[in-house]
């Protein structure tokens, strides 16, 4: 069923209080601000973008981790915010994660067998048997062998692990699965294993993901729309190939030019951003962008610019496209 | 005469299991003002044969070569007080994790002014305004204020800024950088990766690149050398790599790359680098690779010299990709 919104959300938001030294005034970090997106079966959304841009956090409100502080988050058509406990502990079910590090999510005591069953365990009320049934299941789907069940995270290379974790997120059948860097830890040949049994997994189970990532050349093989964030907020969202053709926001632009190529003969046009990430403690005012963007007027500094449409489908947040101060860049 | 001249460089552990052989039979020679990358996946004894040139592995390894020399001066084998004055000075390295490589006990000035102290004979005020110029020269906004500030007072990029300052202090004519821009955002890489390539284009440095990255590869070498299980399988002109590579490695390592594809479906390459314990006879890429032939799997491989990357293989690809000699072979 291709096409079937699983996740709606409006305006997420979460903030954090902070207090930065005992006695300071706390302070708010504001993680996540106004994300607004749909995600459908069968479809794979990207989130790109820095460290401290807000993808993890936001990965941690879709999978019900952290409640946000503002906005409406629907996964299946039901509200979570109005959801009742029980309705909670069901779409806990259908959203399951994969994280970045294959070496610390999985508990080094437990066998294979053990991680596999222990969803199924507290979620559902199979017997021993059924239970280890499905696990062998799971496991001869993600191509790990039978005789694995009985063996220990450590006897295991850091792609087998990956698929272990991915095996494990998949035991209760869920619809969105949220990938949290899922390669970014392995090697290129390694990681073109995973990509494709991802792949496969998603056609197969019809599975909605949510893929998060700064690697843009994973994210232009694997997304079909995809966000880029910056401290805490989209900057640009759309389809993919528009995305990579025509980047319209000054920080896409640069993203993907910083983003090296295994191509030495190509010439491209090069934008180096200067300075560093800002704090979140203390985000610049107007634009967070601002200090960085080449492009920035007066207005940058003061104003906070809306996602607006740029053209060709895609939306972002720049007071420059709308002036039109910002040129298209070939990528 | 190379400035840096390696030749047969072998390094083998002492394990529970017996010996393990992590680097074997390389070569690397090195011009002035060249960028070298060496290139493989995790295990390939990329780092390991870099540690082995400053000395810098524990009693458990055995480095043996038939030649490490610095500038005509033969390392291995040098008294350790002798060495310690190229190493550091002369022959600089840059690690992969900037917070972990400085010591979170000194401020970053006082890192940089030790560097000094050690091989240059500065006087205390001559070696403060030397770390002051070097933390400009690496682009630190301020650097003033920032010598009296702990590494965790910086950003993970400023850090490795750091850490570059520390390692060109002596004007080295050869800079190892192990990876050093894997643990940073896409928009500091970069800048780190200027930095890195300006100056070594201004002092003539000798850069040795070791990364995983292929992009990083394509956009900064002029020669690349290609690691696989502690071998060189390939040596070749950054540019001949990319079109024609010459390792059946080298060929599918490339073509796994999600930039490179056109498919929904990556063309990976099947099982795992080998490991201590499971490594096969003949050629070590045998397994993985879609032309290997019962002489691969028997018969180590000839290193080719001239016209095919150097490739260690039996029958290195053609221009189309295609495996040579071995049609020769089944009618013979």
């Amino acid at each position: 069923m291709n096409g079937v919104p699983v996740i709606q959300a409006a305006g997420l938001s979460r903030h954090y209080e902070v207090r930065r030294t005992f006695f300071g005034s706390a302070g708010t970090v504001r993680a996540l601000n106004d994300a607004t997106f749909t995600l459908s079966a069968g479809q794979t959304l990207a989130v790109v973008g820095e460290s401290g841009c807000g993808k993890s956090t936001l990965a941690r409100l879709v999978t019900l981790i952290e409640r946000p502080t503002a906005g409406q988050l629907k996964i299946g058509g039901i509200e979570v915010d109005l959801a009742s406990a029980g309705e909670r502990r069901a779409l806990r079910r259908t959203v399951q994660i994969v994280f970045q590090d294959p070496y610390g999510s999985l508990n080094p005591r437990h066998k294979i067998g053990a991680i596999l069953e222990e969803p199924l365990k507290i979620n559902t009320d199979l017997s021993a048997s059924e239970r280890r049934e499905r696990a062998l299941e799971m496991m001869a789907r993600v191509g790990l062998r039978p005789e694995h069940h009985q063996r220990y995270p450590h006897m295991f290379s850091g792609g087998q692990r990956q698929r272990i974790a991915i095996a494990r997120a998949l035991m209760l059948n869920p619809r969105i699965v949220v990938l949290d860097e899922p390669v970014s830890a392995l090697d290129v040949s390694i990681q073109a294993q995973v990509l494709n049994l991802l792949a496969d997994l998603q056609e197969e189970f019809d599975l909605a993901y949510l893929f998060i990532s700064h690697d843009l050349s994973v994210v232009r093989h694997i997304a079909d729309e995809v966000i880029v964030m910056y401290l805490g907020s989209a900057v640009e969202h759309g389809n993919r190939a528009q995305i990579f053709s025509d980047p319209r926001h000054p920080y896409t632009q640069a993203l993907l030019s910083a983003t090296p190529m295994a191509d030495p003969e190509r010439q491209r046009h090069r934008i180096r951003l200067s300075g560093e990430l800002p704090s979140p403690f203390n985000p610049p005012s107007g634009c967070t962008f601002h200090p960085r963007c080449p492009y920035a007027d007066e207005r940058c500094t003061r104003e906070l610019p809306e996602m607006r449409d740029a053209g060709g489908g895609t939306m972002a947040a720049c007071h420059g496209i709308e002036e039109d101060r910002v040129p298209h860049i070939a990528a | 005469m190379s400035l840096l001249e390696i030749k047969n460089l072998t390094v083998e552990f002492k394990t529970a299991h017996g010996g393990f052989r992590a680097v074997d039979a390389v070569d690397l020679t090195i011009d002035e003002g060249e960028v070298v990358a060496i290139v493989g996946e995790s295990g390939s004894g990329k780092s390991v044969a870099m540690l082995a040139l400053m000395g810098l592995l524990p009693w458990t390894a055995t480095v043996t070569a038939d030649r490490m020399a610095f500038d005509g001066r033969e390392l291995l084998g040098m008294a350790a007080a002798k060495r310690r004055q190229i190493i550091g000075k002369d022959i600089a390295m840059i690690f992969q994790e900037p917070m972990t490589s400085l010591n979170p006990c000194f401020t970053v000035g006082f890192q940089i002014k030790e560097v000094l102290r050690r091989h240059l004979s500065l006087t205390r005020h001559e070696r403060g305004r030397r770390a002051v110029e070097l933390l400009g020269q690496v682009g630190i906004p301020a650097p003033e204020s920032r010598l009296s500030n702990f590494p965790h007072q910086l950003s993970g990029g400023m850090n490795q800024r750091v850490m570059i300052a520390m390692m060109i202090a002596c004007n080295p004519r050869v800079l190892v950088a192990d990876e050093p821009t894997t643990a940073l955002d896409v928009t500091i890489q970069a800048q780190i990766l200027e930095l890195l390539l300006m100056l070594q284009r201004e002092r003539g440095m000798a850069l040795v690149l070791i990364t995983h990255d292929m992009g990083v590869v394509a956009e900064t070498a002029q020669r690349v050398v290609v690691h696989y299980a502690g071998q060189q399988v390939e040596r070749q002109p950054v540019k001949g790599l990319f079109r024609y590579p010459r390792h059946p490695y080298t060929s599918a390592l490339l073509k796994a790359l999600p930039e490179r594809s056109h498919d929904r479906r990556l063309p990976s390459i099947p099982g795992v680098v080998p490991g201590q314990l499971d490594r096969p006879g003949g050629c070590l890429f045998n397994p993985r690779c879609v032309w290997a032939t019962d002489k691969c799997r028997t018969v180590e491989p000839p290193r080719h010299d001239g016209g095919v990357g150097g490739a260690l293989c039996h029958y290195p690809l053609d221009e189309q990709g295609e495996p040579t000699g071995r049609e020769a072979e089944a009618i013979s």
